[in-house]
């Protein structure tokens, strides 16, 4: 018995290892960038060379760079203004998309949630249906009205139609579906008007699938590049998640330096939000 | 417990419109964001950009006609044919065997840290190490991001399987093989279709890679609907880019429903 026990643990042990080696060859781009932001330009162009000119395969890559430098970093952080005016636009995207889908989606999400009316699974099936749309099935709708409403070419042309994107309206009713409805209804018996409820019970117990929403919304919009591309033709408007692709090869280290910068936001909120990200996964998952 | 009829029905309409107040933010914009340019975009997909001339059919012609667009319509379907099927049997493969083991939070995190990394740095990355553009590297690369959040999700619905199922097909002699094909793939019905839905909802995605690493006309094996539908916005060609949104939206919106409508009598 005792054998067979053992032989389980050391079973699950090989696994679980197999596993972590997989896990690892995924993580290996960030171990790519990382090192390559630190080269010199003559390493990096020794190394990326047999790609770009001899069109072979593959580069070779060193695991410790020969003379590890911080001159890439220098140049992005005090010499390169725009990164910061594009580095800021980003922010500026990301964080109103999400106070905007705070503030619409979350009010949605309660409305299904909580409220059995007639018609209420056909706007359900119409949010359902719009949350699948692709972007590019949307785009002439939304250049349409953007037009009408003279945003093309501001900001607000890419964030009013994401604050209107419906999938964050389904993680959060994810967490709202947690809450017994048994609960409502003596807080109501109780005297509590609806506001009441929505701000006292439903935000406390729907905090998870409220904050699952913002962890994945932030690292979708962090990514952001069909909208703009669609939406804004000055590049000074434009978000890093755009303009990072187009510096070419000859200017690698600065490339690998701006990627880790872009990287660093959103490491944070994988490794604060975890927890959430997977929570919201599974919320996503619930009703489609 | 039994209400008077009146209360009753004051407590409905009471309830009619606290769901009216808490969803019309949202329904508004979505109505002017989404809904009502739609309608824009059906009545001119039957006239001319620039006369706004009624044409009837013609531009569903031209679509139909159109050599890129036939050629993207092909190697989308391929795609979402080869890359959908493989993550989900992928993902199924991998989280059967996590679920029997313990502690697996580091090898969620491995697994889910891709979404984490912008595509921007992805394809840096790509185009820096492997400079090659076909059609496979795709697949891998949408494997790649998506295999965490898939395995996530079957592994949600095999905790939801009740234990007392499988071990009672275990007293009754079940072995570990007859287990999975009769107790836990059954159980699984409703998972395989949010996880189906969710993976093409992230397919879509792949055009990011797509487009950064090739641009706007990329080898023959990649370019997807969602380049064609790019390259028309690009030139103005709203005719044809209406008429193709109306068609791609109509086909998208019949295949949710029927999916959703078989997956409602199922349950």
């Amino acid at each position: 018995m005792r054998i067979r026990k053992l032989m389980r643990k050391s079973a699950e042990l090989v696994i679980k290892l197999i596993f972590i080696a997989v896990g690892v060859i995924i993580c290996m781009p960030v171990f790519l960038v990382v090192t390559g932001s630190v080269m010199g330009d003559s390493d990096l162009r020794e190394c990326l060379a047999p790609v770009f000119l001899e069109g072979r395969g593959f580069v070779t890559w060193r695991v410790i760079p020969q003379y590890p430098t911080v001159e890439h970093y220098i140049r992005l952080l005090f010499q390169s203004p725009q990164f910061f005016i594009l580095f800021w636009n980003s922010v500026k995207l990301v964080v109103l998309i999400l106070a905007g889908q705070l503030l619409v989606g979350v009010p949605a999400a309660w409305a299904f949630a909580v409220y059995q009316v007639r018609g209420k699974n056909l706007l359900f099936t119409t949010y359902v249906v719009l949350m699948l749309l692709p972007f590019q099935v949307t785009m002439l709708s939304s250049y349409l009205i953007l037009n009408k409403l003279q945003l093309l070419n501001t900001h607000w042309a890419v964030i009013l139609p994401a604050v209107f994107n419906t999938f964050p309206v389904f993680v959060t009713y994810g967490g709202f579906r947690a809450i017994p409805k048994a609960l409502i209804e003596a807080a109501r018996i109780d005297g509590a008007g609806e506001l009441y409820i929505f701000f006292r019970i439903g935000l406390g117990i729907g905090r998870s699938g409220i904050l699952s929403s913002m962890v994945l919304g932030f690292l979708e919009y962090w990514n952001i590049i069909e909208q703009p591309f669609a939406f804004l033709e000055d590049k000074f408007l434009w978000p890093l998640s755009l303009y990072l692709p187009e510096i070419d090869w000859t200017q690698a280290g600065f490339a690998f330096a701006a990627s880790v910068i872009m990287l660093i936001p959103a490491i944070f909120v994988f490794v604060m939000g975890q927890d959430y990200l997977e929570q919201g996964i599974v919320y996503s998952g619930m009703k489609v | 417990m039994k209400y008077p009829k009146r209360i009753k029905r004051r407590r409905l309409h009471k309830e009619r419109r606290a769901f009216a107040a808490f969803l019309a933010p949202s329904f508004i914009g979505v109505m002017i964001f989404v809904l009502l340019p739609f309608v824009d975009v059906i009545q001119r997909s039957f006239m001319t950009v620039m006369s706004g001339k009624f044409v009837g059919l013609d531009n569903y012609k031209k679509v139909f006609t159109n050599q890129a667009f036939i050629l993207a319509v092909k190697n989308t379907l391929h795609f979402i044919g080869t890359a959908i099927p493989l993550l989900v049997l992928l993902g199924l493969a991998a989280a059967l065997v996590l679920s029997k083991i313990k502690e697996i939070s580091i090898i969620k995190s491995l697994y889910l840290f891709p979404m984490a990394m912008p595509t921007a740095t992805v394809v840096i990355v790509w185009r820096m190490f492997f400079f090659k553009q076909d059609f496979n590297s795709l697949v891998i690369s949408y494997l790649w991001k998506n295999t965490g959040y898939t395995i996530v999700l079957w592994l949600a619905g095999i905790a939801a399987i009740p234990n007392e199922l499988i071990e009672a097909a275990r007293v009754d002699g079940a072995n570990r093989w007859k287990c999975f094909i009769f107790v836990k793939l059954p159980c699984l019905k409703g998972s395989v279709y949010t996880i189906v839905v969710l993976s093409f909802l992230n397919s879509v995605k792949i055009y990011r890679e797509a487009y950064l690493v090739a641009g706007s006309y990329p080898g023959q094996d990649i370019y997807l609907i969602q380049h064609t539908f790019n390259n028309w916005y690009v030139n103005l060609d709203f005719d044809k880019l209406a008429a193709a949104t109306v068609v791609v939206g109509s086909v998208l919106f019949v295949v949710i429903i029927l999916l959703n409508f078989l997956w409602n009598r199922e349950l």
